[in-house]
């Protein structure tokens, strides 16, 4: 994996391996998975770590 | 201004929203609502002190009633409550629509489905029954046969939550493969697209492609009137074209504008914080970080 300035690395809590993600993520920010396409959500930043995202609800929406 | 945005998922359109309002310097309080205690008589210290809060709860639920919460803690909210309250329900939608005189389709309410299937018969095929809370066009059927009629108000009946017994059925447009989507703020549009989709649902969230799309002055002015129906706010507007004419089927409240953005030159969040700050100015003081 290509390491650059204006990248961090985490692990993917489902595949365990390590995904890409730009430098400036945040809490709360829904991140994909590139490989799997999985949606994973930023829970903390020191260390960086990644959860499974919620599950769509049927109320949620514009 | 200090900002308040409540939140659960921060997709790119909170992403663009924040790094706009950081850019200018505002300070932003990022309120995770699936963390918040609201009290009734006590009020929650996170809104102390600020001076807008930006409701983006992508849970139509929590939206309505945080949104509440902040009117009641006397903290400045966008969209307003009345505004989420009407946006968030495809039924007060369409009065609201229909009571300001702005053309939107031909809707019955039917609360058992033989009832229902009377609507759908008297509107004959084909037909659209949709939920009335929901979005991205989900769980939308458009209705052929009295076959199919029959087949989809039983599953409703027997599978669904009970919003589902409250039937909303809708005369189809027969619109040119695509609708239009305009973001505005108080009625101003800010930018506007098509979305076009080989399949009858349009919504750029079901994969229709998307295109910049120039507003003529009825347009423009429908949009106004749409905004003001539903009691303003940041909204999205969705219309159709049709042989009469545009019709505006729904207002949507927590409006999504990654897909908008892309599609035009305009800097979309760059004028809602611009929206931001002229809605937050008369009630505070402009303070940099
Ligand atoms: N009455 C209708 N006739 C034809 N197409 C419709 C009708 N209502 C909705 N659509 C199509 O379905 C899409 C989603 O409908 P909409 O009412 O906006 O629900 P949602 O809240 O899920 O976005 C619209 O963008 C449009 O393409
Ligand atoms: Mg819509």
């Amino acid at each position: 994996m290509t390491e650059d300035t204006d990248s961090v690395v985490a692990e993917d809590p489902i595949t365990g391996e390590e995904i890409e993600l730009p430098a400036d993520v945040e809490i709360g920010e829904i991140v994909d998975n590139p490989v799997t396409g999985a949606e994973l959500e930023v829970v903390s930043l020191d260390p960086l770590t990644l959860e499974e995202a919620p599950e769509l609800e049927e109320d949620w929406g514009e | 201004m200090n900002v308040g945005i409540l939140y659960s998922r921060i997709r790119k359109d909170e992403k663009l929203l924040l790094t706009e309002l950081r850019e200018r310097d505002h300070d932003v309080e990022k309120i995770d609502v699936r963390k918040l205690r609201l009290g009734v008589s006590t009020p929650n210290e996170r809104f102390d002190g600020l001076d807008l809060v930006v409701d983006r709860c992508l849970a139509t639920s929590r939206s309505l009633y945080a949104t509440r919460f902040c009117e009641s803690y006397g903290v400045p909210v966008v969209n307003s409550h009345e505004t989420a309250s009407i946006c968030a329900d495809k039924v007060q939608n369409s009065l609201a629509l229909e009571e300001a005189g702005v053309p939107t389709p031909a809707t019955t309410v039917a609360f058992t489905k033989e009832a229902a299937l009377e609507a759908i018969e008297a509107f004959g095929y084909p037909c659209v029954l949709k939920p009335v809370v929901g979005s991205w066009g989900r769980l939308m059927a458009k209705i052929d046969s009295r076959d199919a009629a029959e087949a989809i108000l039983e599953h409703k009946a027997t599978l669904g939550h009970y919003e589902h017994k409250v039937f909303y059925v809708q005369e189809f447009v027969e619109k040119p493969g695509r609708d239009i989507r305009v973001v505005a703020t108080d009625g101003e549009p800010v930018a506007a697209m098509v979305r076009s989709s080989d399949h009858w649902i349009t919504n750029a969230a079901k994969g229709a492609e998307t295109d910049v799309f120039e507003l003529d002055a009825e347009l423009e002015e429908l949009v106004s009137r749409a905004s003001d129906a539903v009691g303003g706010g940041l909204l999205g507007i969705d219309l159709m074209e049709s042989d009469g004419g545009y019709t505006v089927h729904e207002v949507n409240h927590t409006v999504e504008f990654k897909a908008l953005d892309s599609a035009v030159d305009v800097d979309v969040a760059a004028a809602v914080v611009d929206w931001l700050e002229r809605t937050a100015e008369p009630d505070s003081v402009e303070v940099s970080a």
